[in-house]
């Protein structure tokens, strides 16, 4: 059994079949990553994995428990983190408050009203903070507003709020996408990183075969919604199937 | 101390002052010279700086910290106004309840107001307010006039029941608004010289709200409660995939403010017992997102300064005429005092509302920050004069 399972799932935009059938077992600590040409699905499946569209049929189970129908904050709260294509972090915050707001969600739930403490004072979140900056070495940057980072460092500390929520579950839609070449090896170090020191299962939508080799356990191929197949890279790389539907347009 | 940073402590300890001393600070001109029509100490202008400045620092905590541009505030302070003035006639003339009650019935009528109107975001959510307040403002010109006295407004009248302190006063007039036997319209005159400085006991009540309230702001923009309103305002999208409900965060907000408002309103009455439909028109609810963009939004004094320029320049300003400016330029030849005055004209009066427009559009287009950052930039000058200081960064809620 897997931590998250997709059976059956179909989406439709008018006459435009997004997914169709879509299967997908991810197993707990492993890292899976989906592939696929433009067009073929990916950010339409992990829309409807976090909340944001709901499938027209199927179901998505997460540890359990059916995801579809609950709000994005409430999906978030079972244990699933989420990073974007572009990054989506609080520009007009410090660094450090970035960091604090995920981890207060964490310990005090979707609402909690503490008007009158004081933010800093609050010595539980302001270690897990420091800690949290520590584990992806940001801590000089701490009092940098978000918004005036770079590009790799948004990339960073958008990782770092996922995991500062000790998530059970990190999505991440094409972490590298529009990164130079230095930005995305560190992305994937990074990665290795966070894979290696705790227990996480990982779910990677990719456009890069650099990436995607070097980081997935398991790879699903999808293609025009529908998955073509499942396997390990070594196999998926030899796969005549998806060599026609994919990978011969892009180099591996 | 009080639970605030040093910074913080010394801003609060700035506006106490300001607040306690500003019937001097207000009167800089002798009461015979010429300048005397520019002081602004004088109870009901003084009364109206501190609770204008309430509405704002409310209105502040919801648009400054997390950008729901609400364009329907004046209904609350409406609400509170009649809910104030239905307390001196039912209950009685202290002021005390008829705060508390303008509060919590402002309070709950935002509670109703936010609930449906936050359910949309940006222009949505103004108009949506802006609706509501337009709506109450008609149904207490027209259909609730058994509860507002329409146009007339709710006035006391010697027929009241006033269970708790009796209809009228001892002499048989309308009774007064008191703080336990203290007549809010009480005053003590002092004379200095020429200088006349007076010190009101209405005044010196909405002193003591107005302090709580910018304490209060102060706790709040520093809570984790005031870190979320802001990440609202930056990117709600991240906060709910962040596991955060944003709803709740921004009706507690909504809520707060209207509460301010009410309070705001609650005072107006106590001052002055009488509340009017006109007070929750659209005009009043613009009034207030001016004050705070005047001041400087998200910022903690902003709001302050940006209600006290306003209500100086309505009540100073339109009190100068014609006559007045002909003895001003009567130094000049005819023909050019003539032109002067005619230049000088439609800014005064009635036409006040144009210099604000003028002050308002400069302060947008050269001072997007507002007062305050008007105060940052000259700061920062003398700061440069000193070369071994450093320039401090500029601290995101100040």
């Amino acid at each position: 059994m897997g931590i998250l399972e997709v059976n059956n799932v179909s989406k439709r935009f008018g006459g435009l079949k997004a997914l169709d059938n879509v299967n997908l077992n991810v197993m707990e600590n492993t890292v899976h990553a989906i592939i696929g040409p433009n067009g073929a699905g990916k950010s339409t499946l992990l829309n409807c994995l976090i909340g944001k569209l709901m499938p027209d049929t199927g179901s998505v189970m997460f540890d359990g428990q059916s995801v579809l129908g609950r709000k994005p904050h409430e999906i978030n709260q079972m244990g699933i983190s989420r990073v974007f294509q572009t990054p989506e972090i609080f520009g007009d915050l410090t660094v450090f408050e970035n960091v604090m707001i995920p981890i207060f969600a964490k310990r005090d739930g979707a609402f909690a009203l503490h008007a009158f403490s004081r933010v800093l004072n609050d010595a539980d979140i302001v270690m897990r903070t420091e800690a949290m900056l520590e584990d992806v070495d940001m801590q000089d940057k701490r009092h940098a507003n978000a918004a005036s980072l770079s590009r790799g460092d948004k990339r960073r500390l958008e990782m770092a709020m996922c995991l500062s929520q000790q998530p059970k579950l990190l999505l991440l839609d094409e972490p590298t996408a529009g990164m130079a070449r230095a930005d995305t090896n560190n992305t994937i170090d990074l990665l290795k990183e966070i894979k290696a020191s705790r227990d996480i299962t990982m779910c990677i939508i990719e456009h890069d075969m650099h990436v995607v080799f070097s980081l997935a356990e398991r790879i699903t191929v999808l293609a025009q919604g529908t998955p073509l197949v499942e396997d390990t890279p070594e196999n998926i790389k030899g796969h005549p199937k998806v060599r026609e539907a994919y990978l011969g347009e892009a180099q591996v | 101390m009080l639970g605030l940073t040093k910074r913080d402590t010394a801003l609060f300890a700035i506006v106490v002052a300001m607040v306690v001393f500003a019937p001097f600070i207000l009167n800089p001109f002798p009461a015979a010279s010429p300048m005397a029509q520019f002081n602004a100490g004088y109870p009901d202008l003084m009364q109206r700086f501190l609770i204008f400045g309430i509405f704002a620092i409310g209105f502040n905590i919801l648009f400054g910290l997390t950008g729901y541009l609400s364009f329907g505030h004046a209904a609350f302070l409406g609400t509170g106004s009649y809910a104030g003035v239905w307390m001196f006639k039912l209950l009685s003339m202290n002021v005390l309840p008829a705060i508390v009650i303008a509060v919590v019935v402002a309070g709950l009528f935002s509670v109703l107001i936010g609930y449906i109107s936050l359910r949309r975001s940006g222009i949505y959510f103004s108009i949506l307010t802006l609706a509501f307040a337009q709506m109450s403002y008609a149904l207490a010109y027209s259909v609730l006039t058994p509860i507002t006295n329409g146009e007339t407004g709710l006035q006391l009248s010697l027929n009241d029941p006033r269970i708790l302190d009796g209809a009228a006063a001892a002499d048989g007039s309308l009774p007064v608004p008191n703080f336990f036997g203290i007549e809010m319209r009480s005053s003590t005159e002092l004379y200095f010289g020429g200088w006349e400085f007076t010190l009101n006991a209405g005044y010196y009540l909405c002193a003591v709200f107005m302090i709580a309230a910018f304490y209060v702001s102060i706790r709040i923009f520093r809570s984790p409660f005031g870190m979320m309103l802001r990440a609202v305002k930056s990117n709600q999208q991240r906060m709910n995939y962040t596991g955060l409900n944003s709803r709740p965060y921004t009706l507690a907000a909504f809520v707060i403010s209207g509460m301010f408002a009410g309070l705001a309103g609650g005072l107006l009455v106590a001052m002055d017992p009488l509340a009017g439909a006109e007070r929750m028109q659209w005009t009043r609810s613009g009034e207030v997102v001016l004050m705070t963009i005047l001041g400087g939004m998200g910022t903690l004094i902003g709001p302050v300064l940006g209600a006290g320029l306003i209500k100086y320049l309505e009540n100073i300003l339109s009190k100068i005429n014609d006559s007045i400016l002909h003895q001003w330029f009567s130094l000049f030849p005819d023909g050019l005092s003539d032109f002067l005055v005619f230049i000088v004209h439609p800014f005064i009066g009635k036409g006040w509302n144009l210099t604000l427009g003028l002050v308002f559009m400069l302060v947008v287009i050269f001072l997007p920050g507002g007062l305050v950052q008007g105060g940052q930039k000259i700061a920062a000058l003398f700061r440069r004069r000193k070369p071994d200081q450093p320039v401090s960064v500029k601290h995101p809620a100040e």
